[in-house]
This record gives structure tokens, C-alpha cells and sequence, in this order.
């Protein structure tokens, strides 16, 4: 097999700090060219395989593969990656054109040259009119500009943002998203991001791997993370699910039949391959976009669909969207995204007693 | 309005006036009066004003003599203070993970000042003395056979106490300029490609620069104004500015030594604007 210039494989990686795992036993193919996001709350041991890969930090045990050759141990330089910092870590003593040509200084290359490598990197980034100004009297979002094109200049094979984002207000941030999704695009080089924010990584990501005190929970493309979440933790933090916990009570066919308090059965497919023991405890998922909210007299709901009666417990308004805060089965939220012109159609009331419906193919049940 | 804007402005900065005509101004206008009269050759001036003083101060050879030796001195002591303190406080900073233990080491470096100035010096005479400390080891492991002369009263002698005496000035403001460096530019600078060499060059000494300049107005300035560590470790060997100065006045040639005095405090402004103008001290102190 070959394997492109830019393929990272982590290959069993761990990483203590004294009593602390960080990182427990990593494994992960990156494609080259890909845009990978690792997710995770802070603390989950993303930002520490970030810079294992980057070469800031050395792995306790397990191999990192670039490009198929083992980079553990070598400096950053000789592994061909660049890091982008959170909060950029710009060097605030030298203009904006010196830091982007920073890495060229240092490896040896004449003052013309890399000014001049140095103002194309800056085009590229929209920032030439500000090459002489000092990092101190930049926007956030040209810092960020500045240290994207810090770590772009040496053309490295993989670039490793590390919550690249998070310092931006919300509009920047999306503006700013879009801006590296063209960059990564336009330099066809591996960009490893880490982040917190589902959002960000769905929208960004070919490979989405969302973390879980230093495992990996789950790894795929944006869609099907969002859409077939592996098991409640990342069902949970992607957001966009219900989950409903309940006991297997009945099976039939490739179906099973779960048993939630105060409601009828909910029948869910089993994958291929799945088994379930009758009185087990199992999560059911249903999208918040997929539940259809019934008035009561409306009469049963059609063969084929899964229901709940419930009560709306509060209604918010978001524009695209209503977003229906249904009284929770168990514990955790369950909430219905209704259309804004099918709510309004006929609006319903804080308190009123609904049925919340979904087509039972499209339920999932959670490992 | 404008005019009562200026009286509350003048309101303002009253403190600082009652604080520096009176002890500043005030001291430095009598000397310089002083340096323009005439002496009478027993304590008294005589209102008579004359450039005899600065003539004379001008016109010795002596002068020259004094400022070389106490350039001689500032500036040894300069390279000295700036080269151990730059590394202390680059160790402080970026070897001592634990900010704790670096701020208690950073306190160590000032036990020595606990002590009177007198006292710390006096202590060296034991340590290099003809049978000091230094002597009687390096006599005892056979290296040398006769005690080495320029330990003690000697040029020698006068920079390691400066250098001991000063070199807490030069950590202070190193260290206060080095801990405000975000210490993710230097790895950034790492991650960049950079060797420790041109990380200490590029990143970490322009960063420090406010610091060092800091430290190097304190260290010279206070060489070029001393007599006393001179007198003690020179054992009377060596003189330096001051010292002549502070001669013409134990024989009561007040209006002389105010003419050397204020040549000497223009010598001074001058260095130090000249190091001012490497740096911008006021955005180390502002920020």
C-alpha cells in the first residue's frame, strides 16, 4: 500500500503525566489531504495527541506515523508539521510579514527571498495591506490569519490547529471556519483541528473523532457521527439526538421492542450482527428533527411509527426552527425541532399534552 | 474654564512638585550655582562668577584619567552583571517549571542585601586576603606557591564586589521583562524550525531587550556615582570619579568639586539617553 505524504497512523498511543492518562490507546488512520477534527470536552486528551503529532510531546508508549515513516522523537521541524497555537502565539516584537517569514529565517533563507515568500503567503491569507503592523494592533481574526500563514509557509505535509477558533466571537468563528476549510482545500495538505465545539467539527471535518477521557468513542465522516451516533456519550455531546433509556422487553423479527416507563413499546431495528438479551437496559436515539408532535385527538399514529405522550414543558423560538422542550422520559433532555411553518400552522401551548411521533426505522439503538 | 482646567491640572501634580523642587531641583540648581563661583580657599565661595572650576576640571590631565578607570570599572561590571544576570534570569523563568520555587529562588537572590553594603564587602577580605580563603586552597591543592597579590586591594577586587553588589539590578527588570513572555512563542518558535541559539536571539534577548536596559541604567549609573566600593577593595590603589570629588571637598573646594560633580551628571544623562534611545523604557515601566 502506498501511503500519501501527508497520512498520519496512530498506532496504540498513550501518554501519562505521572498518575494521569491523558491519552489511552489511540488508534487512527488520517488520510492524506483529509480535514480531521478531533472532539471532545476539555480534558479528553485531544490537544495532547495533537501535540504528540506535532512533536511538542512525546508519546508514553505506541508509535506516530507520518507519511509511513515513525516521527516519534523527532523534532517538529523534521517531521514536516506545523502548528498553529491557540491564541496563536505570535512573537508580538515583529511585524506581521517577519512572523509569517519567521520559519524561513530560521532555516537559513535570505531576507528577499522570504519577504517575498512570505507577502504571497499574506495575499493568500487577504492580509498584504497590514505586512508592517505589529501582531498587538491586529483584529483576532487577523491574528489568526497571521499565525494560519506562520504555519503554511514552510509547506508542511500536515498543519495541526489546536482550537484554532475558540478565541473569535461567534460570527468570526463561522466566517473564519470557512476560511480554513478554503485554505486546506487550496494548500491539499492534512489539517488535524482540535476542538470543542460539535458544530465546528461537523462543519469542517471529512474525519470527525470525538474523544472520551483519553479514548477515542467514535470515528467517521461528520454525517454519519451525527446521524448514527456510536452510544450515548457522543449521541449526547454531538447534540441533535434524544436519548431515551429503557429495558428490552420483546423482540420480533429484526425488531426489538423497548420498554420505556409510562409508555407503550418503541420498536427499534437492530443493526446486523446486534444482539440484545430480553430485560437488558438499552438507549434508544431518535433525531429532534425527526419527532412529529400529534395533538392527542388526532387519533393513532400510522403502522410503522414509534409514540410518546408527553407534555410541552417550554417552546423556543430559533428561527429556522421551533425547538419543543418535551417533559423527559428518565433523565436527559427530549426535545422536538418542529419546523417554523408547520409549528405556527397550529401553534401549540406551554403545558399542553402532546404525542411525540417518529418513524420507528429511523430510531437507533445505542451501544 | 481653560484657565481653571490649568490651576486644577497644576492641583494635581502638586505632590510631585512639593517632592522634587525641595529635594531635586533645589539641591541641583545650588550645585550647579556653586560650580560658577569662586572658592576662598577656606570653605567659603565668593559670588564671583567664573568658569575657573570647569577650566580646571577640563584641563587636567587627571580628569581623563578618572573617567577612563571608572569606564574601565562601569563597563566591566556591565558585561559581568548583564552576562550572570541574564542567566539567572532566564533559569528563574524558563528552567523552574514550579512558579512557586522560582519566586522563592528569585527571594534567595536577595538575602545578600540584608546585610549592610559595608559588611558584604568587608566579607570578601577574609575570602581573597593574602591568607584568605581563596589563597590558602589554592595553595593547599598545590596549584599555586605564593599567594596571588591581585585578589585583594585591586582592580580585581573592585569589579567582583561591584558585581556582587550590583547584579541583583540586573535580575530584577531581566526577570520582570522575561516572565511576561508568552511562553507559547517559544515554542511556536520551536515548532518553526528554531534552534535554542535562535530562539535566545530572535525571541527571547529582543523580548528581554526593555529589561536589560533597565538593569544597565541602574548598574551604570550607580559605578559611574560610587567612591566608597573603590576606596575599600582598591585599597586606595585605584580612584575613581567620585572619589576625587569627595577630596576637594574633605579640603573644602566646594566650588571645584560642584564643577565635577555637574560634568559628571551631564557624563551620566548622556549614557543613559543613549541607552534610552535603543529601547522604549516607558512601555516596560507602562506596561
Amino acid at each position: 500500500m502506498t501511503v500519501g505524504k501527508g497520512h498520519i497512523e496512530l498506532a496504540g498511543i498513550y501518554k501519562r503525566f505521572g498518575e494521569v492518562t491523558a491519552v489511552d490507546g489511540v488508534n487512527l488512520h488520517i488520510p492524506d489531504g483529509a480535514y480531521c477534527c478531533f472532539l471532545g470536552p476539555s480534558g479528553c486528551g485531544k490537544t495532547t495527541i495533537l501535540r504528540m503529532i506535532a512533536g511538542h510531546e512525546d508519546p508514553t508508549g505506541g508509535e506516530i506515523l507520518i507519511g509511513g515513516e515513525d516521527v516519534v522523537g523527532l523534532p517538529p521541524v523534521a517531521r514536516r508539521t506545523a502548528m498553529m497555537f491557540q491564541s496563536y502565539a505570535l512573537f508580538p516584537h515583529l511585524s506581521v510579514r517577519e512572523n509569517v517569514a519567521f520559519p524561513l529565517r530560521v532555516r537559513g533563507q535570505g531576507q528577499a527571498e522570504r519577504f517575498r515568500a512570505a507577502d504571497e503567503m499574506l495575499e493568500k491569507v487577504r492580509l498584504s495591506e497590514l505586512a508592517h503592523r505589529l501582531p498587538g494592533h491586529l483584529s483576532g481574526g487577523q491574528q489568526q490569519r497571521v499565525a494560519l500563514a506562520r504555519a503554511a509557509i514552510t509547506q508542511p505535509r500536515v498543519l495541526l490547529l489546536d482550537e484554532p477558533l475558540s478565541a473569535l466571537d461567534e460570527q468570526l468563528r463561522i466566517q473564519m471556519r470557512t476560511e480554513l476549510r478554503r485554505m486546506q482545500r487550496e494548500l491539499g495538505i492534512t489539517f488535524v483541528h482540535v476542538t470543542h465545539t460539535q458544530m465546528e467539527a461537523i462543519a469542517l471535518a471529512d474525519l470527525v473523532v470525538v474523544m472520551e477521557k483519553g479514548k477515542i468513542k467514535q470515528a467517521g465522516d461528520a454525517r454519519e457521527i451525527y446521524s448514527r451516533p456510536h452510544d450515548r456519550y457522543v449521541a449526547e455531546f454531538l447534540g441533535g439526538q434524544n436519548v431515551l433509556s429503557g429495558k428490552a422487553t420483546g423482540a420480533q423479527g429484526g425488531n426489538v421492542t423497548v420498554g420505556l416507563q409510562g409508555a407503550a413499546g418503541l420498536c427499534v431495528t437492530l443493526e446486523p450482527g446486534r444482539r440484545v438479551a430480553l430485560g437488558e437496559p438499552v438507549d434508544l436515539a431518535v433525531r429532534r428533527d425527526d419527532i412529529i408532535l400529534r395533538r392527542p385527538e388526532a387519533g393513532a399514529v400510522p403502522e410503522g411509527w414509534s409514540a410518546l405522550n408527553t407534555r410541552i414543558k417550554a417552546i423556543e423560538y430559533q428561527g429556522l426552527f421551533v425547538k419543543v422542550m418535551l417533559d423527559a422520559v428518565g433523565e436527559g433532555e427530549f426535545v422536538a425541532y418542529v419546523a417554523e411553518r408547520d409549528f405556527f400552522s397550529d401553534p401549540m401551548q406551554m403545558g399542553d399534552i402532546v404525542v411525540a411521533s417518529w418513524v420507528a426505522e429511523r430510531s437507533l439503538l445505542l451501544a | 474654564m481653560a484657565a481653571r482646567a490649568n490651576t486644577l491640572a497644576w492641583f494635581y501634580i502638586s505632590p510631585l512638585v512639593l517632592v522634587l523642587v525641595p529635594f531635586f531641583v533645589l539641591p541641583i540648581l545650588v550645585v550647579v550655582i556653586a560650580s560658577f563661583m569662586e572658592s576662598d580657599g577656606f570653605g567659603g565661595m565668593i559670588p564671583h562668577l567664573t568658569l575657573a572650576n570647569y577650566a580646571a576640571v577640563f584641563g587636567a590631565e587627571l580628569t581623563l584619567r578618572l573617567y577612563a578607570s571608572t569606564m574601565k570599572f562601569a563597563l566591566l561590571t556591565w558585561i559581568f552583571t548583564l552576562g550572570i544576570g541574564f542567566w539567572i534570569a532566564y533559569f528563574l523563568v524558563f528552567h523552574v517549571r514550579n512558579q512557586l520555587l522560582a519566586i522563592g529562588l528569585f527571594l534567595l537572590c536577595t538575602i545578600p542585601f540584608w546585610t549592610s553594603n559595608i559588611i558584604r564587602m568587608i566579607s570578601w577580605i577574609p575570602l581573597l586576603g593574602k591568607n584568605g580563603l581563596v589563597n590558602s586552597s589554592l595553595m593547599g591543592v598545590g596549584l599555586i606557591h605564593q599567594p596571588l597579590e591581585f585578589l585583594l586591594f585591586s582592580d580585581f577586587a573592585v569589579v567582583v564586589a561591584y558585581v556582587h553588589q550590583l547584579t541583583i539590578f540586573m535580575i530584577v527588570p531581566i526577570f520582570n521583562a522575561m516572565a511576561r513572555i508568552d511562553k507559547r512563542t517559544i515554542e511556536a518558535a520551536l515548532d518553526a524550525g528554531a534552534s535554542r541559539y535562535e530562539i535566545m536571539r530572535y525571541i527571547v534577548v529582543p523580548l528581554s531587550k526593555n529589561g536589560i536596559a533597565l538593569g544597565s541604567i541602574f548598574v551604570l549609573s550607580i559605578v559611574m556615582g560610587d567612591f566608597f566600593v573603590v576606596k575599600v577593595m582598591s585599597g586606595g590603589g585605584s580612584a575613581s570619579i567620585v572619589s576625587a570629588l569627595f577630596e576637594d571637598i574633605a579640603v573644602l573646594q566646594y566650588p571645584s568639586a560642584a564643577a565635577a560633580a555637574v560634568v559628571l551628571l551631564l557624563a551620566v544623562v548622556v549614557m543613559i539617553s543613549l541607552i534610552l534611545r535603543t529601547v522604549d523604557v516607558r512601555k516596560e515601566i507602562a506596561r
